[in-house]
């Protein structure tokens, strides 16, 4: 059975497309046939993260408006195959994805699939309620910031509420907290919020945290997912995730400093 | 504890009060959020009902909705100005 996920955030910037791409390349790398989807109609921007932004013919409007077939548009990926892309449109028009139109692609899509990531664009807006509105699992990506916080529970409420799932009384979507931008330094000296802090505030269930890392950035600049960088904290941190997500027995890891000399000799604990 | 922090430990730390102020907010916002949808209307409605009759500010008028396992109860609070009434 395929299942849906969407990974939102309420907030942008927190990491939700470097997420999308970075779990559905581990999902495909574990042998599972996963397809990725850009709800970001008018900012397009997985393609760039996912490195096919040259492939790209035909999108997810045209898919919907059946001016093309959906395996004419999906993109299959230069480094796994077992992995497509989705890419979003460009067009301005707001109104470009409906909620039969979305349901159609879809169902289509489960045919086929294993799992269906579905990388939501920030904010409350059409994109983002389709995105998690078919949704079995959600992983919301929260930064340890005060408005990331409060955005994540939004979104939590929007997910218990709008949702399928939720207007059709099914079990509700399962939610999973993704800690992202995480310095456990910061965190020690009391600049940062710690995973306990917002596991407390938004009673979710840790999947994973990430760290802020520089490996991150070198990753969408070279369009390769950072899960693929296995050397990299954030790579290792998405590789637990997906472990973890696939029912993996992977202690959490990220959350304490990494100690260097003068740590062990100066620091706590 | 090391020395280092025995030193900091001495003024609360923001992420402490991030902390705090998100409890608050968070709670807050919880509870709205379970309110049915017709609350602000039926709030503002009141509002103009009440107003044909005596002057009372926007805020001087509170809508209540409380949920529990076996009753929801409405509650409606309105305080009067100490010089009521504009058609006495």
């Amino acid at each position: 059975m395929a299942r849906i996920i969407v990974v939102t955030s309420g907030k942008g910037g927190v990491g939700k497309t470097t997420t999308s791409a970075a779990i559905a390349m581990g999902l495909a790398k574990k042998g599972h046939k996963t397809a990725v989807i850009d709800f970001d109609v008018g900012l397009r921007n997985l393609d760039l993260i996912m490195g096919c932004e040259r492939r790209v013919v035909y999108d997810f409007v045209n898919v919907i408006n059946g001016e093309a077939t959906l395996n004419q548009a999906l993109i299959k990926d230069k480094n796994c195959s077992m992995l497509y892309i989705l890419p979003a449109s460009q067009t301005r028009d707001k109104d470009a994805l409906s909620q039969e139109g979305v349901g159609k692609v879809l169902d289509e899509l489960k045919k086929d699939f294993k799992y269906i990531v579905c990388d939501s664009p920030a904010g409350i807006e059409k994109g983002a309620h389709l995105a998690m509105y078919f949704a079995d699992d959600a992983f919301i990506v929260t930064n340890p910031e005060v408005s990331s916080v409060r955005d994540s529970d939004r979104m939590l409420g929007i997910l218990s509420s709008k949702s399928r799932r939720a207007e059709q009384n099914e079990e509700p979507i399962k939610e999973y907290l993704l800690l992202s931008r995480y310095s456990p330094d910061r965190v020690r000296l009391g600049e940062m919020l710690s995973v306990d802090d917002v596991q407390e505030i938004l009673s979710l269930h840790l999947l994973g945290v990430i760290p802020e890392s520089k490996s991150v950035l070198n990753a969408s600049n070279s369009g390769i997912p950072v899960i693929l960088d296995e050397k990299s904290d954030a790579g290792q941190a998405y590789a637990d995730i997906v472990g973890r997500y696939l029912g993996e027995d992977k202690p959490h890891r990220f959350i304490d400093e990494k100690k260097g000399l003068f740590g062990k000799l100066f620091g706590g604990k | 504890m090391s020395l280092l922090d025995y030193f900091k430990s001495s003024k609360a730390s923001s992420a402490s009060l991030a902390k705090e102020r998100l409890q608050i907010l968070v709670a807050h916002e919880r509870s709205s959020r379970n309110q049915p949808s017709y609350l602000p209307q039926l709030q503002q409605e009141l509002l103009e009902v009440i107003r044909k009759y005596i002057t009372v500010e926007q805020d001087a008028i509170s809508v209540n909705f409380e949920q529990n396992d076996t009753q929801e109860t409405l509650e409606l609070n309105i305080v009067l100005p100490d010089h009521p009434s504009k058609f006495s």
